[in-house]
C-alpha cells in the first residue's frame, strides 16, 4: 500500500546505491570524517545517509611528514599519506562505535597491489557492521612502477575484479579525476564488477614557497579539494553517469544542498561531502535538511525524480 | 570534552600595536568549558575564498561568556579578522585540543614570546588563582619591540605575580630574549615551565629544561584545516619517530615528547 505523500511531512530522500539502501543521499567523504566518532558532538550522526571511513590498509601506515596541507583559492591541497591505523586496529577499536551508529558504514581501502586489495577484503568480510566497500584507486601500484591504479584502465579493473571477487558486501570504486578520459575508466570499473562507482578524488596540484624556493607540500604534490574542483567534478560525473548503467557517487566542492542537487541532476545517485567538514564540521546534517527542503518546496514525492533530470 | 560552533558576536575590537589586534566575543559555550591552552577555528568570512578556518589560542576567557584572542595581521585571514567590527559576527568552533596540564603543586614559569603571549594570560589567571604560595611564580614576556610587550604588560601584572620582560632590540625590558632572563633566575628546584613563542624559542627552553631536569610544556603552532581530528593534515614530529597531531595530541606538548631540530 502507498501513502499519500502530499500528507507526509517528512519527504522521500531515500535512494538505492545498487543493493545498498541510504535513508537519503548525502554520506561523507573518506578521509574528512574521520571514524565518525570525532563528528558526534556535532552531527547527528543517525541521520546521514552513510558514513565513509579514513582509508584503510593492511598495515598501518604513519602518512607523510609535515606539512601535510595548504590553503589555495577556494580550496585545499593535502598530502596527508594515507596514515591509517592499518586494518586489524580499524575492526578491533573503530568498527564497535560505528556500527552503533545506525547508518550504513562504507569502508574505503587501499592498496599498493592487487594482491594487497584482495588480502584486505578478505580481512573485512563477515565484519559486522560493514554495508559496502569503497575502493580507493588513486594509490601507486608499486607492482608496477608506482604509476596509480587509477590511471590505468586494465589495472583499475583488474583492482575491482579482485575486490569484487573477494568481498561480502556491494563494492563502490573511487574515480582518480587524473586522467584523460574519465568514461574510459568508468567503464572499465563496470566492466570489473564495480556495484556502482563514486568521483572524484582530489585534483593533484602542487604549491610553491617563493620565499624559501621550495614546494610547500613535504611530498612535493598534493590532491587539491574544496570549491575549486567543483565544476571539474560536476562534469565528470555527468559523463560518466551518461556512460555506465551502474549508480554514480558524486564528489567535488559540494558545500551546501544546493551544490548536492546540482551533482544528482548532474546523474549522480548520492553524493559525499568531504572538505566542507572541515570548515563546517555540521555541514553534512545542513545538506540533508537542505535536500529535504527542496523537495518539498518543489513538491516531489521523491528525490530520486532528480537523479539524472538534468535537461540539456 | 564537548565542542561547540557558536555564532560570536565581537563586543571589543583593541588595536594593541601597528598590526597587533585583540578581539573580544560573545562565546558563553566556549567560554564555559575553555582551558588554558586550548584554541578555537574562526571562520574569517562567509565566502569560499579564504576557505578554511584559522586557529587562535584562547588570550582568556570570562565567567561573563566572553573570550579573547590576540593575534597579528600576517596573511590574508588575518588581514579580514584585523578589520572587523564591533557587533559583526563570526563562526567560532571550539574549544580544541588539549590545553596545560597545570601542576598544582609546582611554583610556574611562564614564558611568552611574540604572539606566544596570547594563550599565557589565560594560563597566568588560573595559576594566580591556585591556593597555594605564589611567591615563587615568575612570568616572563617577550618580543622583537616594544609594542609586541608593553600593551599586554597590565593585563599580567593585575595577577600580582613576578613579572619579567625582555625585546630583541631593548625598547621594553632588558635586551635580549626571555632565554636570557629563565638563564639569569634562581627557579625552584621542582619548577615548571610553561612556553609559547617561536620555535626556536621553544627548543631553547627544551634544552634549559632538559639540562635543569625541570618539567616543560609548550603550545606549537601549526598549520590545520579541521582543528579536530579529522584531516590529520597538523603532523609534528614526535621524539620517538612518530607523528603526533597538534590539533588532538596538543597543542600542548612536553617538549620531551617532540623532536627538536638539533
Amino acid at each position: 500500500m502507498e501513502f499519500v505523500k502530499d500528507h507526509d511531512p517528512y519527504p522521500d530522500l531515500s535512494v538505492n546505491i545498487g543493493s545498498l539502501e541510504l535513508q537519503n543521499p548525502v554520506m561523507t567523504a573518506s578521509g574528512t570524517f574521520g571514524y565518525a566518532r570525532e563528528f558526534e558532538d556535532l552531527v547527528n550522526l543517525h541521520r546521514l545517509g552513510g558514513i565513509i571511513v579514513k582509508g584503510i590498509s593492511l598495515e598501518p601506515r604513519a602518512g607523510n611528514p609535515p606539512q601535510r596541507i595548504v590553503e589555495t583559492p577556494c580550496g585545499m591541497l593535502n598530502a596527508i599519506g594515507l596514515q591509517n591505523v592499518g586494518v586489524d586496529r580499524f575492526i578491533a577499536e573503530k568498527m564497535v562505535y560505528l556500527k552503533g551508529i545506525g547508518v550504513p558504514v562504507l569502508v574505503n581501502i587501499l592498496g599498493d597491489s592487487v594482491e594487497e586489495y584482495r588480502q584486505l577484503t578478505e580481512r573485512l568480510r563477515g565484519v559486522e557492521g560493514i554495508a559496502a566497500l569503497e575502493v580507493n584507486i588513486s594509490c601507486p601500484n608499486v607492482k608496477k612502477g608506482g604509476v596509480a591504479f587509477g590511471t590505468v584502465p586494465s589495472t583499475a579493473a583488474a583492482v575491482t575484479e579482485a575486490v569484487k571477487k573477494a568481498a561480502d558486501v556491494p563494492v563502490m570504486v573511487k574515480l582518480s579525476p587524473n586522467v584523460s578520459d574519465i568514461v574510459e575508466m568508468a567503464k572499465a570499473v563496470e566492466g570489473g564488477g564495480a556495484d556502482s562507482i563514486s568521483l572524484v578524488n582530489t585534483l593533484i596540484g602542487m604549491a610553491i614557497d617563493l620565499k624559501r624556493r621550495r614546494p610547500v607540500l613535504a611530498n612535493v604534490i598534493g590532491g587539491l579539494s574544496g570549491p575549486a574542483i567543483k565544476p571539474v567534478a560536476l562534469r565528470m560525473v555527468y559523463q560518466a553517469a551518461a556512460a555506465v548503467d551502474i549508480p554514480v557517487v558524486g564528489i567535488g566542492g559540494i558545500e551546501s544542498a544546493e551544490d548536492a542537487l546540482e551533482f544528482i541532476l548532474a546523474g549522480a545517485t548520492a553524493v559525499q561531502i568531504g572538505t566542507a567538514n572541515f570548515i563546517n564540521p555540521r555541514v553534512s546534517e545542513e545538506v540533508v535538511d537542505g535536500i529535504g527542503d527542496y523537495v518539498k518546496a518543489n513538491k516531489l514525492a521523491s528525490i530520486r525524480e532528480l537523479i539524472g533530470a538534468l535537461e540539456v | 570534552m564537548s565542542q561547540h560552533q557558536e555564532k560570536a558576536r565581537i563586543i571589543r575590537f583593541e588595536q594593541l600595536s601597528g598590526l597587533n589586534v585583540r578581539i573580544t566575543l560573545e562565546a558563553p559555550l566556549i567560554a564555559g568549558s575553555a582551558e588554558a591552552g586550548q584554541f578555537v577555528m574562526i571562520r574569517t568570512g562567509s565566502g569560499q575564498d579564504p576557505l578554511l578556518r584559522r586557529p587562535f589560542s584562547l588570550h582568556q576567557t570570562s565567567s561573563g561568556g566572553q573570550i579573547q584572542i590576540y593575534f597579528k595581521n600576517v596573511g590574508r585571514g588575518t588581514d579580514i579578522m584585523a578589520h572587523a567590527k564591533v557587533g559583526e559576527m563570526l563562526d567560532v568552533f571550539g574549544p580544541l585540543g588539549r590545553g596545560f596540564s597545570i601542576a598544582d603543586d609546582k611554583p610556574a614559569c611562564l614564558v611568552g614570546g611574540g604572539l606566544g603571549i596570547a594563550p599565557m594570560l589565560f594560563l597566568a589567571k588560573i595559576i594566580s588563582s591556585l591556593g597555594r604560595d605564589h611567591s615563587q611564580d615568575l612570568i616572563i614576556l617577550g618580543g622583537r619591540t616594544r609594542e609586541d610587550v608593553e600593551p599586554l604588560v597590565d593585563d599580567f601584572k593585575q595577577f600580582g605575580l613576578a613579572l619579567h620582560c625582555a625585546t630583541d632590540d631593548g625598547t621594553y625590558g632588558i635586551k635580549g630574549y626571555v632565554t636570557d632572563i629563565l638563564r639569569s633566575e634562581q627557579l625552584a628546584e621542582n619548577t615548571q615551565i610553561y612556553g609559547c613563542g617561536p620555535d626556536n624559542m621553544l627548543e631553547v627552553l627544551h634544552q634549559f629544561s632538559s639540562s635543569r631536569h625541570l618539567s616543560c610544556q609548550v603550545s606549537v603552532e601549526s598549520v590545520m584545516a579541521c582543528g579536530m581530528g579529522a584531516c590529520l593534515g597538523c603532523n609534528v614530529d614526535s621524539s620517538d619517530g612518530n607523528y603526533l597531531h597538534v590539533c588532538i595530541d596538543g597543542p600542548v606538548f612536553d617538549t620531551g615528547d617532540l623532536a627538536w631540530n638539533s
